[in-house]
């Protein structure tokens, strides 16, 4: 078993969800979070099959078709840049590229301490504050260059900046 | 006539949103006593005098729904509420779900009660993870309070409600794609029909509607479908949350009645309250990203389903963004196109490939190599995407370019003479 999460941590995850096959995007996303690192690993992935009685495929075709899953390893805090419409017109471009210098990364990519992923994302329903960003499951909205600086700074200081 | 009102949202900002004890006094399960005291069949009729048009998007009438429903004879029945808001711009549901989860509730206790359905499943967006956990106090409560689970208020009647969670994918809000999520498979939308109140959830017959569409449910009931159509228009029964947001001054959800204008909703102090900065309103795009944009001379369009139809418009999900003169068109439809190139399921070859093709036309344009061929070429791939897609996100992709060809063909002709009226471009 890889790195982070061991077959018993996964096989207690799924029995917390009852081995049920329709819980499957919950057992996933539970796992994810739990990784550490945003992602669900292969090993894990094929053990949830085996636990939930299906072929691997329909667990790859699960992982691979919903968006919020990774296959492969992402920062600790995956940030997520709203680009669509709403948001984009309020200049969500300009804070792309702020957090990009922040970081030090271009978007799509991971910071070398792990720390950080930054991602864009369709509308997470939070027009009324655009432009937003989504860290974990927080969303911040009405973003300026010094509210991005201080809160990169508290994710980076481990506690989770509050509103 | 009042341009806000209180109906739906008569409880949100006055009540914990978890509590029974302050949803109860606020005149919660007022509609779900009341219809228990009713015959199924008298509950669909209040659903539809009033009027009621799906909430989500799609605008079918409730009351039809239910009625097809009620006339099947299989059993278990399934109830789902549809809770995967992802229409860009749309966060009306969230307000709902977040301020007041056991109007939503008590809405799918009523429908459970009319199909004489034990399970309900209410299907929420993986993005709103708080306001699943929120929702789940909000079913304990209940539970605890006898409002829920088994023998509801002392009758033999007993009715679950279950959270299941979405992952990311905007095709889910498609109500087959939701029940396929639902049952632990990508979400990708099935072949209609058979429809599913015959086929739907676990291959049973199945209710699925939007969360404000059940969140009406209790008001009608408690105030009859008659009293609740009267705060509308003739044709449009009730009430809207519409969602303001782009370049107005104040970004919001507000309840609107059916029949005030655009111009009331986008200028009225009370709603919208003007634009944002000192900008001319230069277009706004109604409904999501699959519905139409208009122009300020539809301004004194009232906000109803047929008058909107008539102008080309729509209600959609109640979605309104506000564009001021310093957007450029073509940037703003590519913005559209690539949202439906990424939330785009794959499965059929129209909306997977024709999206790309549009993407690539629009580019053209907005980095000076357009041409007029191209129009030709969009008009193709528009009539391609709506005919011949297989579920509504790719027949409705083209809805919002389409609309924008016939009120600014003049700013397409500008890019391909290198020049963008909004300065954005070049």
């Amino acid at each position: 078993m890889c790195n982070k999460l061991n077959s018993l941590q996964i096989i207690a995850i799924i029995e917390a969800h009852g081995k049920a096959k329709e819980r499957i995007l919950s057992i996933l996303l539970e796992i994810q979070k739990a990784s550490g690192e945003n992602y669900v690993h292969e090993e894990w992935a094929k053990l949830v099959a085996d636990h939930l009685g299906l072929p691997y495929s329909k667990v790859y075709d699960v992982l691979t078709f919903y968006a919020m899953f990774s296959i492969t390893p992402r920062g600790k805090y995956v940030i997520e840049v709203c680009k669509s419409t709403p948001c984009y017109i309020s200049k969500s471009a300009r804070i792309v590229k702020i957090l990009e210098e922040e970081l030090g990364i271009d978007i799509g990519n991971t910071t070398e301490d792990k720390m950080f992923t930054l991602l864009y994302t369709p509308c997470v329903g939070a027009c009324d504050i655009g432009p937003v960003i989504k860290i974990g499951e927080e969303v911040y909205g009405n973003l300026t260059s010094a509210k991005i600086t201080e809160l990169i700074n508290t994710y980076r200081g481990g506690v989770p900046w509050q509103r | 006539m009042a341009k806000i009102v209180d109906l739906v949202l008569h409880h949100s900002d006055s009540i914990t949103p978890d509590s029974v004890e302050d949803y109860v006094k606020a005149g919660g399960f007022e509609g779900l006593r009341k219809a228990f005291t009713m015959k199924p069949a008298a509950i669909i009729a209040e659903v539809k005098a009033a009027k009621l048009l799906g909430r989500g998007g799609a605008a079918y009438p409730a009351g039809s729904k239910w009625a097809h429903l009620l006339e099947i004879a299989e059993f278990p029945k399934y109830i789902v509420c549809n809770a995967d808001e992802g229409e860009p711009g749309t966060f009306k549901d969230k307000l709902l779900l977040s301020q007041v989860p056991l109007q939503v509730i008590e809405g799918m206790i009523i429908a459970g009660y009319v199909f004489n359905s034990h399970d309900g499943y209410i299907y929420i967006r993986g993005e709103y993870a708080a306001i699943q956990r929120t929702f789940q106090q909000a079913l304990d409560h209940a539970i605890e309070q006898g409002y829920l689970g088994a023998n509801i208020l002392g009758t033999d009647f007993c009715f679950t409600i279950h959270i299941m969670t979405g992952a990311g994918a905007y095709v889910c809000g498609e109500n087959s794609a939701l029940l396929n999520s639902i049952e632990g498979k990508a979400g990708r939308p099935r072949t209609k029909p058979p429809h599913l109140a015959e086929v739907g959830l676990f291959k049973k017959p199945t209710l699925v509607n939007n969360v404000e569409t059940f969140a009406n449910i209790p008001v009608i009931t408690k105030i009859g479908g008659e009293k609740y159509l009267s705060y509308g228009t003739e044709e449009s029964g009730g009430t809207k949350l519409v969602c303001l947001s782009g370049h107005v001054a104040k970004r919001g959800v507000y309840e609107i009645p059916f029949g005030i204008t655009l111009r009331n909703i986008i200028y009225d102090p009370e709603i919208g309250g003007g634009m944002a900065a000192e900008k001319k309103l230069k277009f706004f795009h109604l409904g999501g990203q699959s519905g139409p944009c208009g122009i300020p001379k539809q301004l004194d369009t009232p906000y109803c389903y047929k008058a909107l139809r008539n102008a080309k418009l729509s209600v959609g999900s109640g979605a309104i963004v506000v564009m001021d003169e310093s957007v450029c068109v073509i940037d703003y439809l590519k913005s559209v196109t690539e949202f439906f190139i990424h939330e785009c399921c794959g499965k059929c070859t129209p909306c997977r490939q024709g999206n790309q093709q549009l993407y690539i036309i629009l580019n053209k344009f907005t980095n000076g190599t357009g041409a007029q061929d191209d129009f030709i070429k969009m008009q193709e791939l528009i009539d391609v995407l709506t005919k011949t897609s297989f579920c509504g996100a790719g027949q409705s992709a083209t809805v919002a370019l389409n609309s924008c060809l016939a009120y600014f063909k003049d700013e397409f002709e500008a890019h391909i003479h290198g020049i963008c009226p909004a300065g954005h471009c070049f």
